[in-house]
């Protein structure tokens, strides 16, 4: 069976002044029709440039794709024809934002942006797009969308823009949501809103999500699985209780362990020494060695191939399944 | 014991203006609406709250950034708005802060010797001035930075190592009170533990007290002897850590808490779960009564009628009229 | 994005001018307008080194002569060696445009970081002020300026040039001080504004420490791209006849004497037209690379 969207061994790298950053290097996930995949990664980890990649929206020069594919259903579309592509990015997979101000067009009402795609893509009328608009509006919960499909973005609150550019990107039925970071600009009672309204569209279409974001939290409450990112590689795959049950790579076993709980004062936080390598030098071997509280000389001179640990999950770690036994 | 911080009803009001040579003002933006706290030496404050709520222009009125409208604070007794000269000069030497942004709170055009060694050129006194590139040299590496480093500029730094140097500059004076406002916000959360782990070093090391402003749950437990709930200008609850993290009774900070998502998948569906409808109101015009009102479930009429104190509601400071404690921390 | 620019960030010490220097190394746009510019500098500083002829020399028996081996550039209407003017008039530009470029600049940026930094009242009224030169037109305004200073005529070379650049520092103040005061009131909200508050600096010492050093650029943008275009209002106002004036030698003073014989003489008109257009075109492209290599964003 083919999977619903598909990212095969992609390599990206942006050509800059100062040099070639490997900003991707071997990224490869898919997610299913139902199925809510989150990437989990810091800055630099290459989670959001994955994803540009897979919408065709990333900016060449400087980022250049020098291996790999995207597959949605079978067709790899870094190969397909700029038609073709927009016609996957509009109905079949959609995306959304951290900063909705800046992704909704400042001089259009909402409901105008919500219709011209029905109208150009489904040739709707005027009146017909914009009931739909209103039903969209609806969907998201935004309270009186028979008045507010009139406004504009500038006079929604971030929960609400939020939801309208949730209601933007369903107007085409997509069968795949990338939504990259989308409740990190919001305060958490109306994050906690926003990430249900997601669930609960994800169920109740059918959808395949994909979730980007550097929130254990956010990850741990509505991922089935998650890949881990961490200098443009996935370090680990899992499912979602599994991985936080006992983590299989390092990287991902220091970042649960460096989180501050709500439920315990604690003592000193267990740190990850170091800082994220630059993208212009990422060191040879496993990426994460020189900050690695485990790593051997092997480490440094090899890069892990993912090592299979049960069903669906991996780790690209030399000493996975000692990782994982704790 | 005298307390080193005493905040007295601290109100400020900015005014909203229209016009362009003459101004006029068309209403008041209650960033902070009252506010009473007091701080012990080696302790710190934890201010909670969603954006909006007034905690970072807490944070510039307590620093003397801004004037406030309204209301009083004394550090170690003496009333601090009134400070002019000699006396407001030991009250910076006294009083730092170390900001959010880590790309916006150091000049780009300074060298990191020069950040950190301005404070000794402010107060000269504090230093001789043959010692300070020593010193400057001394509070990198407390704060774990090379201490060669001292020559090369803030945008060759990463975000953590740049929150290091904001902190080293507020150390600089040995001060008593640190203000941190939202200071590992804008980090990676392995960053993050490091710069709070530091924090909580130096706090040791030093002595120092903190006003530890953040909008993180968790992090604000961690760093906190005490929290205070902040929504809308006020300050809603206020206790020892334990008591507001483990029995909150204000419904606001019991949303809050619920709604912070917890980073073990086997508590899905477990959880007690609250979900406020609708967004913060605008502080240019606040409900009536209670503030949080129109998103409590508990509302009833008395509460737009009649705003509810901050007094001792069950072991603790709870500013509602229906405070009850319910656990929602799993 | 600003975490990915920390990721790539190269590791050797540099100032911003250094990283803009080493931006505008690799431009060749940048070394093609310095070389002209270097040029005219220098032909304004030794016009001995271009050219042995005398400037005010007048021989009528030469007069509208075309180019030749012993006059590259021919003579004018006056039987003037238009080579010799062109080197010798490049003084009178260039002294005009520096000038004029320093007065608007020390002038607008002193009252607009001082707008910027205190608000307020002082704000509003240099604000409004401002506005009202902005709302005079140019070239009307240099006009009741010229001629009210110059009622009585006959005045040096040193006071037509001194009264030339008085009228466009008055007139062109308002631009630059725009402009620093809106990075200045941008700088004042930065944290580390704040920060140097809060340690208790005095306003001497956050506006020259912390804002002036990060309001300059766009200044420094405007003031080359201004220079250029100062140059430019020298020649029309000259032509015009309302800027310098004989005895002056300037590009504009060449081009008004040779407006007339345009059709007999075009050559009278072409040279000192077209080293004004180079120039003015220098400093503009000087500008815009500047402004690239300045500015944080396009990295």
């Amino acid at each position: 069976m083919t999977a619903l969207l598909e990212v095969e061994d992609l390599h990206v790298e942006f050509r800059t002044r100062d040099g070639v950053a490997r900003v991707l290097n071997g990224v490869s996930y898919h997610v299913d029709a139902g199925e809510t995949l989150a990437v989990l990664g810091e800055s630099g980890s290459g989670k959001s440039v994955t994803a540009q990649t897979v919408m065709g929206i990333l900016d060449t020069p400087p980022a250049h794709v020098t291996k790999g594919s995207v597959r949605f259903r079978g067709e790899d579309l870094l190969t397909a024809k700029p038609e073709r592509r927009r016609e996957v990015r509009a109905e079949g997979i959609a995306m959304i934002f951290q900063d909705a101000l800046s992704a909704l067009n400042p001089v259009f009402t909402v409901g105008f942006q919500i219709e011209e795609q029905l109208r150009l893509r489904r040739g709707m009328s005027r009146s017909e797009a914009r009931a739909r608009a209103v039903e969209l509006l609806d969907l998201v919960r935004i309270p009186h969308a028979r008045q507010r499909v009139r406004e504009y973005p500038h006079q929604f609150s971030g929960g609400m823009r939020q939801r309208a550019m949730i209601a933007m990107s369903l107007a085409l039925d997509p069968e795949v949501l990338i939504a990259d970071e989308p409740t990190t600009a919001l305060d958490v009672t109306v994050q906690a809103q926003i990430m249900d309204l997601l669930a609960e569209i994800q169920r109740e279409r059918h959808m395949g999500l994909v979730l980007i974001t550097h929130d254990l939290g956010v990850v741990a409450e509505v991922a089935d699985r998650i890949v881990v990112m961490y200098a443009g590689r996935i370090v680990e795959q899992s499912d979602a209780l599994s991985l936080f049950r006992s983590p299989g790579h390092p990287y991902t076993a220091a970042l649960m362990k460096s989180l501050p709980r709500l439920d315990d004062k604690g003592a000193a936080l267990d740190t990850i020494k170091g800082l994220p390598p630059s993208l212009l030098r990422i060191p040879p071997g496993c990426p994460f060695h020189p900050r690695c509280p485990r790593a051997e000389d092997v480490c440094s001179a090899e890069v892990p191939a993912p090592a299979r640990l049960g069903l669906g999950r991996t780790s690209a770690c030399h000493f996975a399944a000692e990782v994982l036994n704790g | 014991m005298a307390e080193l911080l005493e905040v007295q009803d601290l109100v400020k009001h900015f005014p909203v203006t229209r016009g362009v040579l003459f101004k006029r003002a068309i209403g008041q933006v209650r960033a902070v609406d009252g506010v009473s706290f007091t701080l012990s030496a080696g302790e710190t404050l934890g201010v909670v709250g969603e954006s909006g709520c007034g905690k970072s222009t807490l944070a510039q009125v307590l620093m003397l950034l801004e004037p406030p409208t309204s209301g009083s604070a004394r550090f170690e007794g003496e009333p601090m708005f009134a400070m002019r000269g000699s006396a407001l000069r030991a009250l910076r030497r006294n009083m730092q802060i170390v900001l959010q942004d880590p790309y916006t709170s150091l000049n780009p055009r300074m060298t990191v010797g020069d950040i950190v060694g301005e404070p000794f050129e402010i107060h000269p006194e504090a230093a001789p001035k043959g010692s300070r590139t020593t010193r400057v040299r001394e509070l990198l590496d407390v704060v774990g930075l090379n201490p060669e480093h001292i020559n090369r500029y803030p945008h060759q730094f990463s975000g953590g190592q740049r929150q290091r140097i904001g902190i080293a500059r507020a150390l600089a004076l040995r001060p008593k009170v640190i203000v941190c406002d939202e200071p590992v916000s804008a980090l990676d959360v392995s960053i993050q533990a490091q710069v709070m782990n530091l924090l909580r070093d130096l706090q040791s090391e030093f002595g120092l007290a903190y006003v530890f402003i953040a909008h993180d749950l968790s992090v604000v437990r961690h760093l906190s002897d005490r929290v205070a709930v902040m929504y809308l200008g006020k300050i809603v609850e206020i206790g020892t850590e334990e008591e507001i993290y483990q029995h909150p009774t204000h419904p606001y900070t019991q949303a809050l808490l619920s709604a912070v998502p917890v980073a073990d998948p086997a508590l899905r569906g477990q959880r007690d779960v609250i979900r406020l409808t609708g967004d913060v109101p605008s502080p240019i015009d606040p409900p009536s009564g209670c503030r949080f009102r129109t998103r409590c479930w508990k509302a009833r009429d008395v509460c737009a009628e009649e705003e509810p104190a901050l007094v001792d509601r069950g072991g603790h400071l709870s500013a509602c009229h229906f405070a009850e404690e319910r656990s929602v921390v799993p | 994005m600003t975490d990915q620019i920390a990721v790539l960030a190269p590791d050797k010490p540099r100032g911003l001018f250094g990283d803009a220097w080493h931006a505008l190394r690799s431009r060749p746009l940048f070394w093609v307008s310095t070389s002209l510019i270097l040029l005219v500098v220098l032909m304004a500083v030794f016009p001995s080194l271009f050219t042995a002829a005398d400037p005010g020399l007048a021989q009528l028996s030469r007069s509208r002569q075309p180019p030749s081996s012993d006059a590259w550039f021919g003579f004018d209407n006056q039987g003037y060696d238009i080579y010799a003017r062109v080197i010798h008039g490049a003084r009178a530009s260039i002294v005009v445009g520096v000038l004029a470029t320093a007065g608007v600049v020390v002038l607008g940026s002193t009252i607009g970081i001082l707008a910027g930094f205190y608000g307020r009242w002082l704000d509003a009224v240099v604000s409004r002020i401002a506005d009202i030169f902005v709302g005079v037109p140019f070239v009307l305004g240099a006009i009741v300026i010229l001629t009210t200073l110059n009622a009585s005529g006959g005045a040096g070379p040193v006071r037509i040039v001194a009264q030339v650049v008085l009228s466009l520092v008055v007139l062109s103040w308002p631009v630059s001080m725009r402009i620093m005061r809106s990075t200045a009131i941008a700088a004042k909200q930065q944290d580390y504004v704040k920060a140097a508050r809060a340690l208790g600096a005095s306003p001497r010492r956050i506006i020259f420490k912390h804002m002036l050093p990060n309001c300059v650029a766009p200044v420094l943008v405007y003031s080359t791209i201004a220079l250029g275009a100062f140059i430019g209002v020298e020649a029309t106002l000259s032509y015009l006849g309302i800027g310098l004036r004989q005895p002056v030698v300037s590009w504009g003073v060449m081009i008004n004497s040779a407006k007339d014989y345009l059709r007999v003489a075009p050559h009278a008109l072409l040279f000192p037209a077209g080293f004004l257009t180079a120039t003015v075109l220098a400093f503009v492209m000087l500008g815009d690379a500047v402004r690239e290599a300045l500015d944080p964003k396009l990295r």
